[in-house]
């Protein structure tokens, strides 16, 4: 009763159509959702403000958010102790080049299996998209052996063996390609006497950029946050990739939690500025995984 | 002619792709597959095959066992917690795209989805920290006693699910608004007509019509929890500081199989045990899609 006597009192001004208990559900929601949000970041947060304060305040209850009185040592610390800025190059170069190897491979590949209609073609994609379903974890033994072999443990050509390809890449690719580029394009550009490898790399290719871009970033990131695969193929402290280096360093300094956190903030921090920049790429690509069709 | 040149750009172009993946892709999986029916330990030369005894033994082997339960117990843990929690927070700030903090409000839920694994757990692992985390000291607050959060095999496995759910949360909640964005709106004002209040348009118009996405985000959460590793890893270190003794979990009781054992072929047997579940999972994916598409 209250809610429809409101709304007659308030349609007055056509801008605020709007009933009033309405309008206090949406604050209660967005309160809510704003709470949430914060819990959410809230470790996060904790952590990079604890890697600026001493050992006492580390104690205080309740925690600080701002450190009363930061300091930088646990970081001279931690830059003394530790090859920091060796993982983060590993780790750095790794998925740069995962990233440029996965970008290629899908983007030719995409291209041929959505565009060149040839049984054998269909048939190979099955199998690859089979693959896909298979945890990476499974075969990462014997593919241990075969990096052995090659002799390139403890490298990032040990670590890159692991993340050459990405079964979703290609599918991604393939998807984009049959929804994106009509074939008249292609035919056209065929009679007029374009190679096919013309063809690819200035009519498809950069019709391809948005796809391709959202690739990138999701293949960055999971080459980034990868830990069982540089947990077993890096096994100098030279060779770490961050994530090792970090996880095996907690271990041996189990109590101090200002280096740790120390640690863990000069990582986060990058990564956290990077995919906010990133952020509509990195939607995207990872939303249309979930809209395999 | 033309024919034929398409067919051997395709070939060639396809060519170096294809080598990589059957070389990094499909020829560990067949080894994997081999092994599992091979008694393999490295230090020695012959690997006779055994046939099934790798699979007979690991279901007597108290240490895969243990492993087995705790990776499952942790898998539906944090499925039971994602799903609901990722319905609703979807949900919520679908109903709020309006609002100029929804932009907000998706960034805050996905990055610790984005954030690397190891320093995410760090920050956990100071917040359930037995001494110095504020875990406790809330509870003492309130006059609950402290807890040994990361000492306890039980509390430890509630620890890791919450970890786990805290970084599967962003991902569900961005499937899902894709599918909450993906809804016909008239169905919903049809249901506001009928006089069909917020609650009840969200759990019987919204919730039965975002099924496939439930299926879809249900599998993934569920294989990746099944692939649990590094979380454990950081988490539960035991009392001596050995890391991942605590909760054992699949993927580790594997890695020390083949790495500390030397049990390679046992190893593998493993490895094709969590192949079989993932594989049983995504079948179960298909075949309930399969049927919805029939109806």
């Amino acid at each position: 009763m209250t809610a429809v006597s409101a709304t007659e009192h308030v349609s007055v001004s056509a801008a605020e159509k709007i009933p009033t208990r309405e309008r206090l559900v949406n604050l209660a929601i967005d309160i809510f959702l704003f709470a949430f949000s914060i819990l959410m970041i809230l470790p996060l947060v904790f952590l990079v403000s604890n890697a600026f304060k001493s050992p006492q305040e580390l104690l205080a209850w309740p925690p600080t958010v701002i450190p009363t009185d930061p300091t930088v040592e646990n970081f001279r610390a931690v830059l003394a102790d530790t090859p920091l800025a060796r993982w983060i190059f590993n780790s750095l170069a790794f998925a740069v080049l995962s990233t440029l190897s996965i970008v290629a491979t899908s983007a030719i590949s995409g291209y041929v299996l959505a565009k060149f209609p040839f049984r054998t073609l269909k048939i190979i994609f099955v199998i690859v998209l089979a693959t896909a379903i298979v945890p990476f974890e499974v075969y990462m033994i014997p593919l241990y052996f075969q990096a052995q072999a090659l002799g390139i443990l403890n490298s990032i050509g040990g670590l890159l063996l692991g993340y050459l390809v990405m079964s979703f890449g290609i599918f991604l690719i393939r998807q984009n390609v049959m929804h994106s580029i009509p074939d008249e394009l292609l035919e056209a550009a065929r009679i007029d006497g374009a190679g096919e490898l013309w063809i690819f790399w200035s009519i498809v290719l950069p019709l391809l950029r948005g796809a391709l871009g959202a690739l990138a970033v999701l293949a960055f990131f999971q080459a980034w946050t990868a830990f069982a695969w540089p947990m077993i193929v890096a096994t100098t402290r030279e060779s770490y990739t961050i994530e090792v280096g970090l996880a095996l360093f907690q271990t041996g300094f189990t109590v101090d939690l200002g280096r740790l956190s120390a640690a863990s903030a000069t990582v986060l921090i990058p990564s956290i500025t990077l995919f906010v920049i990133l952020r509509r790429n990195f939607v995207q690509s990872v939303a249309s995984t979930g809209l395999k069709e | 002619m033309l024919q034929r040149r398409l067919w051997w750009f395709a070939i060639l172009a396809f060519l170096p792709t294809l080598a990589i993946f059957a070389w990094v892709r499909i020829y560990p999986i067949g080894e994997t597959l081999r092994l599992s029916l091979h008694k393999w330990d490295i230090l020695s030369k012959n690997k006779p095959f055994i046939g099934l005894d790798n699979f007979r033994e690991l279901f007597h082997d108290r240490l895969f066992l243990d492993a087995l339960v705790n990776t499952s117990i942790i898998a539906f843990g944090v499925l039971a917690v994602t799903i609901p929690l990722a319905l609703v927070i979807a949900g919520l700030i679908h109903h709020r795209t309006a609002s100029r903090f929804s932009g907000f409000y998706e960034t805050a839920v996905f990055i610790p989805h984005v954030v690397s694994l190891v320093p995410a757990a760090m920050a956990w692992k100071w917040i359930f920290d037995a001494k110095l985390g504020p875990l406790n000291a809330l509870l003492q607050y309130f006059g609950i006693p402290a807890q040994a959060w990361l000492f306890d095999p039980v509390l430890s496995v509630i620890c890791i699910i919450v970890l786990c759910s805290w970084q599967a949360l962003g991902y569900a909640v961005l499937i899902y608004l894709v599918g909450f964005k993906s809804l016909p709106v008239s169905l919903f004002e049809a249901a506001k007509l009928d006089g069909a209040g917020g609650i009840q348009r969200f759990w019987h118009v919204a919730v039965p019509l975002l099924k496939p996405i439930t299926l879809y985000v249900s599998v993934v959460t569920l294989i990746s929890g099944f692939n649990v590793y590094a979380q454990a890893f950081v988490l539960a270190s035991d009392s001596q500081g050995a890391p991942g003794r605590q909760v054992r979990v699949l993927v580790l009781d594997m890695l020390e199989n083949s790495f500390r054992n030397y049990r390679v072929g046992y190893a593998a047997s493993e490895a094709v045990v969590l192949l079989a579940i993932v594989l049983v999972l995504t079948l179960i994916q298909f075949g309930l899609l399969r049927e919805k598409g029939r109806k």
